[in-house]
């Protein structure tokens, strides 16, 4: 596979780490009344989507960049790829 | 394949202008071919030599000899011939060279002829003209297809004691030699603008056209000779024949500097985004490769787009004893005869249900050979000059023990007529080569005009077909495909080609009606030859309900062979449409995968073989523990010093020992430069690291190292280490040599993904420093006179858990730790990773008065056991902190990753594993990693477990064996003794738990 | 009917036109007692079982494509019970158990063949996780010896021990695991539970749940709506694609599995062997096939198919660890689905809907566990009960923090 780097062009998938779904950027609050079951939900549950996933990559073999690419699981066509650090802080995760 | 008009008695030429071969021993040489009539090889086969010519196959080779038995069935071991002349021959397997290089099942097809070529045929015994075997023939009714499955069932254990090792024997084809590889192999990396697949006429004109445009092109063909089916008829293309064109394209092309020509190149498969796997034989052509060259080259082509134009196979038609050697594709026979001069026999039949078939029967008049009858399966087949037509007629049996001799033939009338032939030329149409265009989401189509499926479906990204692999036969049709292909696909790269005249060439129609199978004849027909899967077969399968394609396919094993099917799927398939009462398309296809045809074990693994399997990392001091003589392990890819053993030192205890007591006694230096290294930075360093490990770091002094705990998020202690504040935004944190890469990754992580605004910086710095551990009692002394003097390192000004940033050797930068894994006063000290060897000199120098002496790892580990420090075996995946007796570390008053997951009940229960000691009650029974612990008295099963032995080592300063490992409630259960059992070895001791600090567990010695 | 040797001979003298089909085509009736989503080893291993050990004969598997087509259809045919923690030996062992019986059982020859499985070790830290490993496998009743070097060398003198990059220490050998004839598995359990009276039913696709009231009354399928008292989910790697439809998230994700079988070659290798050094395991077919397997393409797939790194990964392990294969050469390559779960162990359980009920999670370790997973599927299924070897397959682990992490990799499933 190849992933468009949004920086670097496109690479090797060879050269990144699979880590999975992009959702486990949305750590829950530690101290929300229901922590236990957030976390739970958090770490463990998965939509596991036939189709369009959303997911982590992290460029360990080039810039260190954690990535989200957005790929069809039956096709394996990659769609859309971003810097993960952009998409943390589009949902929210600023200080 | 492509149309031709017949041009009788053309003969082809080389391109060079060098004759066929003229006749000899070869009994069945013809005028012509394309074969280096001057350059004679010698080859043996079964041990008798024979000769061929330069641009010969082995199979050519034989033909020419009059070698027509090449092989035996796997099941019935049956007499086998050559089917065709490519590389879909599912019977003429023959184990090529000898030793090292033998090769199993190589088609004699594409094997390339070279002098001193050695070739055995296999699965016969004891020879290929009398297999013993082959009277699994007589008993073929009791061996249809899946009688395993109904039977060998009784008695039970004779499965494994009887039948299964009489099948297994006679399995197999090939054989190894079991002698490794002799041959090296590459890996490489090539990128173009179109990939084109195939180099037939197709192909040609697509990189013509494409290269003429300045795209950078590459064509690959797995033949060793371009053209493609250009070469095996005698049609021309404007002026010349076929394969002269071709030729001519091929050095146009070679002259290109923007294409890149792969002969001998075959493409395996059609993977993600573009990228393609092809595989050149280098060097299989010749005895043997040349000094310093690969066999084979695996190469991984990326491409913006890529045009499959491989053509297309001939399928036979099935009909009784349909397989004796001498029964071929008409196309193959037609290919032997233009290309090598070959004929299979002085005379030659031909079986069609089309007019391509009828060209077989044409070439080889042509050339003198006598063509006994065409018989074709339609009532208004065209007229056949020089040879006796029976139309409407059908092969029904043939005859002739290990070769062909008659074929008997049911005429129109419904009388029966033997037809005297060495060979039968068998042609039921031909396939589109679509197996590319299925390796991802492709699935074929029907298409009824030409009989066969074509590529349909989701193709690969940016893949598209051509030619003859698209269904379109002609010649003329099969250029233009090419070019307008190629134009269409540069287009979208935005890259302008034009499709330049093309040149004149042949444009005959497909005349052709299906026809699979004979229905006459209650014997069997075969449809995959290899596997021995008949028409009858299929009969079974389908009355028993196996009736998918799939089913089919692994019930009677068709297509399963090392052809993969190629000749004899779309037979069974609609043979089961028929049985089925559906049509051909309605069954379906199964599925083709990759590769396109076999590929070595040796060219996928490339250069990683041998030592070279991984990259090899080496320490600083590896060259000083080198020429100490140390014994190095693997650590992960890491070598590290294991012991260094000394003169007199018989076995690695004694060297242990030694490195362990004088440590302890006096001082010892150890490398521990593999362990992670991470320079954290930033004005939110120390928050960032309070989320990381388990324990708090936001009010670490500067100056100060603290033991961290990494917990998982799940709440599970994945690692430990340190991390040492240099300044108020600046630590160095320390991790396992195991987790250095994960634990970096998991920061980087938290880091962008999670705390996207906090400000900090990480940067892996395990390579850059070379780091050593100097413990023992006289390990400040040893440092003292190494550590400049403007630094003061007594324990005042330097205390046990201090860091700091020095100089050594007169100015050398270098960081100092006071930190401890032995136990001992002890000291971490680092340099830039270029000083290492210097630094380890100067340490064992400054050492010399305390006999300073270096340990290696099982030292480390036995001081570390004796220490009761965690480390891999008990940070195994599955322990928290309370398991390791760190409970009370896990900070509840700030959020760090795993601290919430961390409270879940079934990782806080009453009878939760404790990390304990354990002293053997009788010193000299030795404490094993990996036993059980069960009480004392009782059972001992898996209900009664109370937990297992992590970690053990003999401990020279107690005298005994110990072990740390995790008990139910350990650490309440302090001076009971247990056993530790080890049913696996047979062995059991009585041990005590004990605290796992079994050495100054008050810590006194490294406070010193 | 039933097939023995006797009777293959009378078919062979008689043309053969006394076989029937290996099981029947019905339509599918309105209703069952018990509808079986999914026609792999697994939910046709449960037909079997609730038939047979249970009585239950109104049941239906009802399978999307063709029966066997999936992961029991696809993987490296091994079977063995050498698994290291309490939840899992014992439910390995049982499975061990019914394969050694599971021929005469259901009257199909699936070619259990106990080769042996040869674990090797590299290293110190490897033979102590051996050690333990064998230990608990000797007191959940499965068997184990530990081979050091020159035990190994015994065995397969072939590999290599002249110039590994990661020399072979020693081996845990489970001579009771070796290899099954994938396919007629599943064949198998379909003709046996045919012959009791479950309905197979072919290219029959669940396309949603009807559930009222907290209830699950059947499913709407591409035939029709097939009621039903107990639903029962056991389709591996299309699990949250299923379930989804019932409006559940699942502790799973589904990864592709490539696996490879060379051409077939005369007698190599007698057991299994897998190398503790890189990704790669092996064994010999009958046929002479070398099947051998590695690790997971590592992203998240639908697809049956993977790319070239992990080939090129799996086929330098076996070059490294047998160089004499060198000229030996791969001839088909696959792809599985698998169903990877956050602990690596799979589930078999209720779910919180009334009637429907759950069995996945098996990661790339569903072939040898068959029997036992139909057989406890069908208690559960006919008794509401958990079997007492599959207790621990609870959807509820993770919320309790009882994790069954074999490998101690953590809620990552491509790790596991």
């Amino acid at each position: 596979m190849i992933i468009n780097h949004p920086i670097l062009g496109p690479r090797d998938s060879q050269e990144f780490t699979y880590l999975g779904d992009a959702s486990l950027i949305d750590r829950p609050d530690w101290q929300a009344e229901d922590a236990a079951d957030q976390f739970h939900d958090y770490l463990y549950l998965r939509d596991n989507p036939a189709g369009e996933h959303r997911e982590l990559w992290f460029h360990e073999q080039g810039d260190r960049s954690w990535l989200v690419v957005t790929r069809n699981t039956v096709t394996h066509e990659i769609l859309t790829v971003e810097l993960a650090r952009d998409v943390a802080r589009a949902r929210g995760r600023s200080k | 394949m492509t149309d031709a008009v017949m041009n009788a008695g053309a003969m082809a030429f080389r391109a060079d202008g060098s004759n066929g071969a003229r006749k000899g021993a070869q009994v069945n040489r013809l005028d012509g071919g394309l074969i280096n009539g001057a350059r004679k090889l010698g080859f043996t086969f079964d041990g008798t030599r024979y000769e061929g010519h330069e641009g010969d196959t082995l199979a050519s080779a034989l033909l020419a000899n009059g070698v027509r038995l090449m092989g035996r069935s796997f099941k019935y071991h049956r007499p086998r011939g050559v089917l065709t002349s490519g590389s879909e021959e599912p019977n003429a397997l023959v184990e090529l060279r000898s030793g090292g290089r033998q090769e199993p099942n190589t088609r004699a097809t594409v094997a390339e002829l070279y002098d001193g070529l050695e070739a055995n045929s296999q699965n016969r015994w004891p020879s290929l003209q009398h297999d013993f075997m082959a009277i699994n023939d007589r008993f073929s009714n009791f061996l249809t297809a899946g009688f395993y499955y109904k039977t060998f069932m009784w008695p039970a254990a004779f499965w494994e004691k009887v039948y299964e090792p009489i099948i297994r024997k006679a399995a197999g084809l090939g054989s190894i030699s079991f002698e490794a590889d002799p041959d090296a192999y590459d890996k490489g990396f090539l990128h173009c603008d179109l990939l084109v697949i195939g180099a037939g006429p197709t192909g040609l004109m697509a990189a013509l056209t494409a290269g003429r445009a300045g795209a950078q092109v590459i064509i690959a063909d797995e033949d060793f000779l371009l053209g493609g089916r250009l070469n095996a008829e005698t049609f021309g293309i404007g002026d010349l024949t076929g394969a002269a064109w071709g030729a001519q394209v091929q050095a146009e092309l070679a002259a290109m500097p923007n294409v890149r020509v792969m002969p001998r190149t075959t493409i395996i498969g059609a993977f993600d985004h573009g990228i393609y796997g092809a595989v050149e034989r280098v060097a299989d052509h010749v005895l043997a490769p040349e000094a310093g060259k690969p066999r084979q080259i695996l190469w991984r082509i990326y491409s913006k787009r890529a045009m499959l134009a491989a053509g297309a196979t001939e399928r036979p038609i099935a009909f009784e004893n349909n397989d004796r050697p001498g029964v071929m594709l008409a196309g193959a026979v037609r290919a032997y005869a233009n290309r090598w001069a070959v004929t299979p026999d002085q005379t030659v039949a031909v079986f069609t249900n089309n007019d391509d078939g009828h060209r077989t029967a044409a070439d080889l008049i042509a050339k003198g050979v006598k063509v006994t009858a065409v018989i074709d399966t339609r009532t208004d087949a065209p007229k056949v000059e020089g040879a006796e037509l029976l139309a409407g007629a059908r092969v029904i049996d043939t005859k002739g023990r290990l070769g062909l001799e008659v074929a008997q033939v049911r005429l129109a009338d419904g009388t029966t007529r033997d037809v005297p032939c060495g060979a039968l030329a068998v042609s039921g149409g031909w396939n589109p080569n679509v197996h590319l265009t299925c390796h991802q989401r492709g699935r074929p189509a029907w298409r009824e005009d030409i009989a066969a499926f074509v590529p349909a479906g989701e193709l690969p990204q940016n893949m598209s077909v051509a030619g003859a692999a698209n269904g379109d036969f002609s010649t003329a049709a099969a250029l233009r495909a090419g070019a307008e292909g190629a134009v269409a696909a540069l287009s979208e790269l935005g890259i302008e080609a034009k499709a330049s005249d093309l040149p004149e060439a042949e444009d005959a129609p497909v005349n052709v009606t299906p026809f699979w199978y004979v229905k006459e004849g209650k014997g069997r027909a075969w449809l995959d030859q290899q596997n021995d899967v008949t028409v009858k077969d299929v009969k079974l399968a389908h009355q028993e309900n196996f009736r998918s394609v799939e089913h089919l396919k692994r019930y009677t094993t068709l297509g399963m062979a090392t052809d993969q099917g190629k000749t004899s799927n779309m037979g069974g398939l609609a043979i089961m449409a028929e049985l089925a009462g559906k049509q051909i398309p309605e069954v379906g296809t199964t599925m083709f995968r990759p590769p396109y045809t076999p590929v070595s074990f040796g060219v996928m693994a490339g250069r990683s073989v041998g030592e070279e399997f991984r990259p090899t990392r080496k320490t600083p001091s590896h060259k000083w523990a080198e020429e100490q003589g140390a014994v190095f392990v693997e650590v992960g890819q890491w070598l590290r010093a294991q012991w260094f053993p000394k003169a007199g030192e018989t076995h690695w205890r004694q060297s242990v020992d030694r490195e362990v007591l004088q440590t302890r006694n006096s001082v010892g230096i150890c490398d521990v430069t593999t362990l992670g290294k991470i320079d954290v930075q930033g004005k939110d360093a120390a928050e960032f690291l309070n989320m990381m490990y388990a324990n708090a770091f936001a009010k670490l002094p500067v100056g100060k190292v603290r033991y961290g705990l990494m917990l998982r998020e799940d709440g599970i202690a994945y690692d430990d280490g340190t991390a040492a504040r240099f300044a108020e935004d600046h630590f160095v944190v320390t991790t396992t040599t195991a987790n250095a890469v994960l634990v970096y990754r998991n920061m980087e992580f938290a880091r962008q993904c999670l705390f996207p605004d906090m400000d900090v910086q990480l940067i892996s710095t395990t390579e850059a420093w070379a780091q050593f551990a100097v413990a023992g009692p006289n390990a400040r002394k040893l440092l003292q006179k190494v550590v400049d003097p403007e630094f003061d390192i007594s324990n005042e000004a330097f205390p046990f858990m201090g860091c700091g940033e020095v100089t050594v050797a007169g100015g050398c930068r270098a960081r100092l730790f006071r930190i401890s894994f032995s136990g001992e006063l002890a000291y971490e000290i680092a340099v830039p990773t270029r000083y290492g060897d210097a630094m380890i000199r100067k340490l064992m120098e400054a050492g010399e008065e305390f006999g300073a002496v270096p340990y290696g790892t099982e030292a480390l580990g036995v001081m570390r056991i004796e220490k009761g420090h965690a480390a891999g075996n008990e940070l195994n995946g599955t322990t928290s902190a309370l398991n390791l007796g760190m409970g009370r570390m896990v900070s509840k008053k700030k959020d760090c990753i795993g601290n919430v997951l961390s409270e879940r009940p079934g990782m806080n229960q009453d009878d939760a594993l404790k990390l304990v000691g354990f002293r053997p009650v009788n010193a000299g029974d030795p404490v094993q990693a990996g036993a059980h612990l069960m009480n004392a008295d009782g059972e001992v099963s898996a209900a009664t477990d109370q937990g297992y032995i992590t970690s053990a080592a003999y401990s020279p300063v107690l005298g005994c064996s110990i072990g740390i490992g995790f008990l139910k409630r350990g650490d309440a259960r302090l001076g009971e003794v247990i056993r530790a059992v080890n049913p696996l070895e047979g062995k059991e001791t009585r041990v005590e738990v004990v605290s796992a600090h079994f050495v100054d567990p008050e810590g006194e010695r490294l406070r010193g | 009917m039933r097939y023995s040797g006797l009777k293959v001979i009378k078919e062979a003298l008689t043309g053969h036109k006394g076989w029937r089909p290996t099981w029947r085509d019905p339509e599918p009736k309105n209703s069952y007692d018990v509808v079986i989503i999914g026609g792999g080893g697994h939910g046709l291993a449960t037909a079997y079982y609730l038939a047979k050990n249970h009585g239950l004969t109104n049941v239906a598997v009802i399978e999307k494509g063709w029966i066997g087509g999936g992961n029991v259809g696809r993987n490296t045919t091994i079977i063995r019970s050498n698994y290291l923690l309490d939840g899992n030996e014992p439910f390995y062992e049982l499975s061990l158990k019914l394969w050694e019986g599971l021929e005469q059982d259901f009257n199909y020859n699936a070619m259990v063949s106990q080769r042996g499985i040869l674990n090797l070790v590299h290293t110190d830290a490897q033979r102590d996780a051996a050690r333990r490993r064998g230990n608990a496998m000797i007191l959940n009743g499965s068997d184990a010896e530990l081979l050091d070097v020159e035990g190994v060398r015994a065995m397969y003198p072939f590999l290599n021990f002249s110039n590994a990059r990661f020399p072979i220490k020693g081996g845990l050998l489970h001579r009771r695991g070796g290899t099954v004839r994938h396919d007629a598995v599943a064949w198998g359990y379909a003709r046996g539970a045919d012959l009791r009276g479950v309905d197979i039913i072919q290219n029959c696709e669940v396309t949603g749940f009807r559930i009222e009231n907290g209830k699950c009354l059947g499913v709407e399928t591409s035939k029709g709506f097939i009621g039903a008292n107990k639903v029962a989910s056991c389709v591996a790697g299309s699990s949250s694609r299923v379930m989804e439809k019932a409006g559940m998230r699942l502790p799973i994700e589904s990864h592709v599995l490539q696996a490879f079988v060379s051409e077939g070659l005369k007698p190599v290798l007698d057991g299994v062997v897998t190398f503790g050094a890189g990704h790669f395991y092996v064994s010999q077919s009958d046929k002479g096939g070398l099947v051998f397997g590695g690790d997971l393409d590592m992203y998240n797939s639908y697809a049956q198919r993977g790319n070239l790194p992990v080939v090129e990964d799996v086929m330098e392990g076996g070059m490294a660890l047998m160089p004499m294969l060198g000229r030996v050469r791969m001839l088909r390559s696959w792809g599985g689905i698998m169903d990877m779960s956050m602990d690596g162990s799979p589930f078999i359980d209720k779910t919180h809907i009334d009637g429907l009920y759950f069995n996945g999670g098996w990661c790339y370790g569903g072939f040898k566990a068959t029997p036992a997973s139909g057989w406890c599927y069908a208690h559960l299924l006919a008794t509401d009960t958990p079997h007492k070897v599959a207790a621990a397959y609870r959807l509820d682990r993770f919320r309790r923090g009882c994790m069954i992490d074999e490998k101690g990799q953590g809620a990552q499933p491509n790790l596991h």
